[in-house]
């Protein structure tokens, strides 16, 4: 306790202990805002920002939209615009050779989904109005299910896809 | 200084208008229960919907429906405006300034639980308990709700006037802890509610009503987080209004710092409302920068429920040692381990400690995506609004009820299997589901129906099923004794019953510095903080605004 002696007027007083646990818990948040700022900043983790505004109603008349599926960039490099819709993406099927960087576009012409790729970090909201994106580089081959993770009516639970990582270049 | 002690005798009116709340809160559980572990079998292959297909409650979706809105929504907003209404007239002892305003409120909130339920029951409001356009459920559910929540606000108003007299006959004291506690919670939740006043009343009523073709969905989405996670504290504040004011008491001891306790209290008030964008880390159209800084303000929120588990901790340490308890932790045996209100409430610390950290993740916006809407986040808030929350409004069931009524627990013991059988089942499901949502198993999905689970995913998903139906069993049990506790013949004898209980603080109230005792600051804080982190986004989103999303019923 400490030795100050008391005149019993109202001040701000807290325990030894407790101002020591005070600093502690203080010094352990700002550990992790730490850990998040180098991770967005320095690491370059990516969530999906703010991108382009469509009209949902008219949307999948006109490029890109019009036309869903893989573009490529060149140098391994890829661009999928994938639209979501009850209860189906399209295009249900996306092949690209191991070692692609596939960056993804999603939008809705009805009501929100999600999207969320298997054993990797894309999961991005899927509004409609609004285009969502993150890029993802695949350094394994294998199948990746996408599934619909925001419910979106009746037929929810069927709703998914998958992208194929072929072994050998020549997909696409 | 003394303050003036009143004699005031909570009335028979008093205790049968909190009781009526409990009767709709637990009535509303009752119901809300049964569809949990629904979901729970129908995800580990054993589909039940068919036998309520007679019923017409064969659909997956209206059963979680009601699942969120009655034990998320209802068993929480009647809960908790009963209780608080308790710690008002008791803790100021008074009675209510205006007894009918309270009562208007009350009824306000009982037609709008009836207008909800009529959609909800016969499908026009399959849409889940988040409120996310264009999918569009009936007027009549936004209307019912909004009511729900208008209600609780004239019951705040209640609160205030009621406060504002007791002020003008003390104006030199320090208002009780647990009615200032109270207050805090009322006017945290009329703030939060803002937002999604706002999205119901400029989108989802009109556009149910046909005046207007679309809505825009990301603004929707931006205004029901605005509502959405303060409402996790409305639920949270009055568990731990219980924790600081009235657990010390219950277990022996007293209340470790009256200071301490305050200052948690306004801390979340002023930061429980600017962290919204937390829950749309996964968006698009809300920037990174954004996201970032809510995100930073989130962790400044863990901070006053760093204090709590101190404080909380230091005054159950207290009485333990009180109580003959010895040892660096050998204490924790010496607590009144076999009084169920107690115990619903340390194991309800307990698994809230399990959420906490879990809440950090989510809160971490890159880590965010990988459990970004799969079974994590129910894991998590079962965690929190079903454990923290829950097991504590149990606790504080089994000395509420005898008080409101007159008549003793209906089987003291049963109460103490209730806890235990609460906390096992829920660390099962909960870390089920925390390691089903790393898997990548999506949330609110029927995913008995879905193509895409894998075999790695079933011992998981049976283990949580096997939780559910415990959580099933405790749940009913306390329905149960609640039931038989009220509406039983024994009455308390003359002299006997329980006694409202309040925590003293070890340090004199009245030393508590008048900062931490006063509204204004912390509201104006409160504002400025809200404008900060809100506004310019809210400003943009407003400005770009397009109604363009037709509404599409599920």
């Amino acid at each position: 306790m400490t030795e100050t002696h008391h005149e019993e007027v109202a001040s701000f007083e807290a325990d030894p202990f407790e101002k020591r646990w005070m600093v502690i818990s203080l010094g352990l948040l700002i550990a992790f805002m730490l850990t998040v700022t180098i991770a967005g900043f320095a690491l370059g983790f990516q969530v999906p920002g703010s991108e382009t505004r469509v009209d949902p109603r008219t949307v999948a008349d006109s490029a890109p939209w019009n036309e869903p599926g893989l573009r490529d960039r060149g140098n391994g490099e890829y661009d999928a615009y994938v639209i979501s819709k009850q209860y189906t993406f399209d295009p249900r099927t996306i092949t690209v050779p191991v070692g692609s960087s596939v960056t993804f576009f999603l939008t809705s012409t009805d009501v929100q989904h999600g999207f969320k790729l298997q054993d990797t970090n894309v999961n991005m909201q899927v509004v409609p109005g609004e285009v969502s994106k993150l890029t993802v580089e695949f350094d394994e081959a294998g199948e990746f299910d996408y599934i619909c993770n925001e419910f979106c009516g009746a037929g929810h639970a069927v709703m998914s896809g998958s992208v194929v990582v072929e072994a050998d270049a020549g997909g696409a | 200084m003394l303050t003036q002690e009143s004699v005031y005798e909570v009335t028979k009116q008093d205790r049968r208008f909190v009781g009526a709340h409990l009767l709709v809160a637990i009535a509303s559980l009752s119901v809300g229960s049964l569809f949990g572990p629904l979901q729970a079998f129908e995800w580990s292959g054993l589909d039940l919907y068919g036998l309520l297909e007679p019923i017409g409650l064969g659909d997956y979706y209206k059963g979680l429906t009601i699942h969120g809105v009655l034990n998320a929504l209802v068993w929480t907003t009647f809960f908790i405006t009963g209780f608080l209404t308790l710690v008002m007239i008791a803790g100021l002892k008074r009675p209510l300034r205006y007894p009918g305003l309270n009562r208007a409120g009350f009824y306000t909130m009982v037609v709008g639980l009836v207008m909800a339920a009529i959609p909800i029951l016969t499908g026009a409001a399959s849409v889940l308990y988040t409120f996310y356009p264009p999918l569009q459920a009936s007027w009549a559910f936004y209307l019912g709700l909004t009511l729900v929540v208008v209600g609780s606000w004239i019951e705040g108003y209640g609160f205030y006037l009621t406060m504002a007299e007791w002020r003008r006959d003390n104006p030199d004291a320090r208002s009780p802890f647990i009615v200032l506690a109270a207050l805090i919670t009322m006017v945290m939740w009329q703030f939060a509610t803002l937002g999604i006043a706002v999205e119901i009343l400029t989108m989802l009523l009109p556009a149910a009503l046909g005046l207007i073709d679309g809505t825009d969905p990301e603004l929707g989405r931006t205004l029901f987080w605005f509502t959405g996670h303060p409402l996790v504290y409305f639920w949270l504040l009055p568990a731990y209004l219980s924790w600081y004011g009235m657990l010390p008491k219950q277990a022996g001891g007293k209340l470790f710092s009256d200071t301490l306790a305050r200052l948690a209290f306004w801390l979340f008030l002023l930061l429980s409302i600017p962290v919204g964008f937390h829950h749309q880390f996964a968006d698009p159209g809300v920037p990174v920068g954004w996201k970032y800084i809510h995100s930073i303000l989130t962790y400044g929120v863990a901070f006053p429920s760093m204090l709590t588990l101190f404080t909380v901790v230091a005054s159950l340490e207290y009485a333990a040692r009180q109580r003959g308890g010895q040892g660096l932790l050998g204490w924790i045996r010496a607590l009144p381990w076999g009084n169920p209100v107690v115990s619903a409430q340390l194991l309800a610390g307990i698994l809230f400690m399990f959420g906490g950290i879990g809440g950090i993740t989510n809160a971490s916006y890159s880590v965010n995506l990988v459990i970004h809407n799969t079974a994590w986040v129910p894991g998590h808030f079962h965690l929190t609004v079903a454990s923290a929350v829950t097991l504590s409004f149990f606790g504080i069931s089994y000395w509420l009820i005898p008080y409101v009524t007159g008549k003793p627990l209906w089987k003291e013991k049963w109460a103490t299997v209730v806890n235990w059988t609460w906390f096992v089942g829920m660390m099962i499901f909960s870390n089920a589901m925390h390691v089903l949502g790393l898997l990548g198993a999506p949330r609110r999905t029927e995913l008995g129906q879905a193509p895409y689970v894998p075999d790695e995913w079933s011992g998981h998903l049976f283990r949580m099923s096997f939780g559910g139906a415990i959580l099933l069993f405790g749940v009913a049990l306390f329905v149960v004794i609640a039931a038989r506790t009220a509406f039983q013949k024994e009455r308390f004898a003359a002299g006997e019953g329980v006694e409202f209980p309040i925590a003293v603080s070890m340090r004199d109230p009245q030393l508590t510095p008048l900062w931490l005792d006063r509204f204004k600051p912390w509201i104006i804080a409160t504002v400025v903080l809200i404008v900060v982190a809100y506004g310019p986004q809210l400003l943009e989103q407003f400005g770009n605004a397009s109604f363009n999303s037709p509404p599409i019923s599920p």
